[in-house]
């Protein structure tokens, strides 16, 4: 049985910069702690000697030919982007 | 106390591929900003990135060379993080199932032996993109061109026991992977980047103290410094009884310390899980089988060599095979002029001395191996002296031309007609016959001081072997 409190929702929520309300978390709260009690149905599968599966597809990945197939397009992206300038995308201050 | 230090390093190595790793934009160096950032680079809604096997093949190229296990079955992972050089809000990396594993790479130590040092794995990734913080009031800008660019970080053993072995570790990963061609390792450009874990503890103990971790270190110089300033302020918390907090601090090379970068530190949660827009990447035993066979001679291979083939002293042979650049540099040279020593000292004087007053490497020597072998013929067939020599490499680096251009036109040809020799002889045995006296009463040391009068008076040019012999004739008589 997995619990997860108010300050595990608060925690997963900053960690994906989501803003949420304080009287939503209880609800948060239980509707998460279902979700990991239903996967934790797979802990009593003996997995002893299953390879882990990195993808549901039984595929391996296709290669691309080392060749540079993209144009200069920046003029038709940064139309799409709040703020440009001298051709750099502009966010607000980052300090570091 | 005595403190014992324990280093280990994460060195990211740009992969020389012309397009991304994941997209088919440029990874040129140098474009206007964002020309070289496509959807895929974006983090677009909608796309998918696509692998690039040369990313692969160097990757495998480099774990072969350091005699690591590849495996044959990696998988990437997403990194979690919020960034804005970063538009995904992830790096794609490989957390769980790197590409190689396990493998390990000898150092040399200043007192000339060896240390073997591990690296514990090397995985895959993509760079990020750069930010620019100054430019504006109150906003950064964003480049995504470098966003993209396949890395290799390479991660040690916690191996190393001083600052000098850091750089000697980073000097020679640095080496191999110029040998491999699978990086330029220009490190003002950003292709060899490294992160140093650095932690103190009590001599003989043998848990690891706490360790901070210093990021993005960009020469063979500032992580020495780096690492030797933050050994003192570890050790200065320690010894006054304080413990050191687990941190990424950045080193400030102007005022070389190094200080907390706090912003990192809430963030450390990355939350791996596969990334299921990639599948697993596979390769076979025969694929890598079939790498192995085009591997270049390796930089301890080559030494041995020279060691062995060539009978250079192991410091020449050391000296010589450190860089790719100067090893076929030499190759060439010493196959021209069929003298393994003479080219050893020509390129370990002379064309050093100059590159390094210069600050040049010597993929950018002005005078290349085939004007070198120009000059050194001249030598080998009585052209010129060794001395005069010296003088027509100079003015050959000052980029006057080919050695053959230089002697005529400075009218250095050795004087070997033995009657022009003679009657300079005749001349300083005339003009000095007070030593010629002491000379024949048996003084023979004063043979250097007519050897000395007749080359002056050649200007450097009498062949210095003929002087000698014509000399003692015409003194003995």
């Amino acid at each position: 049985m997995s619990t997860l409190d108010k300050s595990d929702v608060e925690k997963i929520a900053f960690l994906a910069r989501l803003g949420i309300d304080e009287q939503d978390i209880p609800e948060y709260a239980t509707n998460l702690s279902n979700i990991l009690d239903m996967v934790e149905q797979l802990d009593s599968v003996d997995t002893e000697g299953v390879k882990p599966m990195a993808h549901p597809l039984d595929a391996v990945q296709r290669l691309r030919a080392d060749e540079v197939t993209e144009v200069n397009d920046r003029e038709n992206l940064q139309e799409h982007a709040p703020e440009t300038a001298e051709g750099l995308y502009l966010v607000p201050k980052v300090i570091e | 106390m005595q403190w014992e230090v324990v280093i280990g390093l994460e060195i990211h190595v740009q992969l020389s591929t012309k397009s991304k790793i994941f997209s088919g934009a440029s990874t040129a160096y140098g474009a206007e900003p964002n020309t070289q950032a496509c959807t895929v680079d974006l983090g677009l809604p909608g796309v998918l990135p696509v692998f690039n096997g040369e990313a692969l093949k160097k990757s495998v190229m480099f774990g072969l060379a350091v005699g690591a296990q590849i495996n044959e079955r990696s998988v990437f992972d997403r990194k979690n993080y919020f960034y804005p050089d970063s538009p995904k809000a992830y790096q794609i990396s490989q957390l769980y199932y790197p590409i190689v594993g396990e493998g390990h790479i000898e150092i040399d130590l200043e007192d000339g032996s060896q240390k073997r040092v591990g690296v514990t794995r090397a995985h895959m990734e993509e760079d990020a993109g750069k930010s620019l913080h100054t430019s504006f009031l109150n906003q950064t800008g964003i480049d995504l061109n470098r966003a993209g660019t396949p890395l290799l970080e390479i991660v040690s053993e916690p191996d190393m026991r001083s600052a000098k072995e850091a750089v000697a570790y980073m000097r020679k990963i640095h080496s191999i992977v110029r040998y491999l061609g699978v990086s330029d390792g220009n490190m003002q450009e950003g292709s060899f980047r490294c992160d140093a874990n650095v932690s103190l503890r009590p001599k003989g103990q043998e848990e690891f103290g706490t360790r901070a971790e210093l990021k993005n270190i960009n020469s063979f110089r500032f992580v020495e410094k780096a690492i030797n300033v933050e050994i003192e302020r570890q050790m200065d918390i320690l010894e006054s009884g304080g413990t050191v907090t687990q941190e990424t601090r950045l080193y400030d090379s102007e005022k070389n310390e190094t200080r907390s970068m706090r912003s990192k530190e809430e963030a450390n949660d990355y939350r791996y899980f596969p990334d299921p827009d990639l599948l697993p990447i596979v390769i076979s035993a025969e694929e890598i089988e079939a790498i192995r066979q085009t591997l270049p001679e390796l930089p301890d291979a080559k030494c041995e060599r020279y060691m062995d083939e060539l009978g250079l002293s192991e410091k020449d042979a050391k000296a010589l095979t450190v860089d790719r650049d100067m090893a076929d540099y030499y190759e060439k040279v010493q196959q021209a002029i069929d003298d393994a020593k003479m080219a050893a000292n020509w390129m370990l004087g002379d064309v050093s001395a100059m590159n390094n007053k210069n600050g040049l490497e010597f993929k950018d020597c002005p005078v290349n191996a085939d004007q070198l072998i120009g000059l050194l013929k001249r030598i080998k067939d009585n052209t010129i002296s060794g001395k005069i020599a010296k003088e027509v490499f100079e003015a050959m680096y000052s980029g006057e031309g080919d050695a053959d251009a230089i002697i005529d036109k400075k009218g250095l040809k050795q004087i070997t007609d033995t009657g022009a020799i003679e009657s300079i002889i005749d001349e300083v045995i005339a003009n000095n016959p007070g030593q010629v006296a002491e000379f024949q009463s048996g003084k023979d040391k004063l043979i250097g001081f007519f050897v000395g009068q007749v080359m002056k008076a050649s200007k450097g040019k009498a062949n210095p072997g003929q002087v000698n012999q014509l000399l003692m004739q015409k003194l003995k008589k």
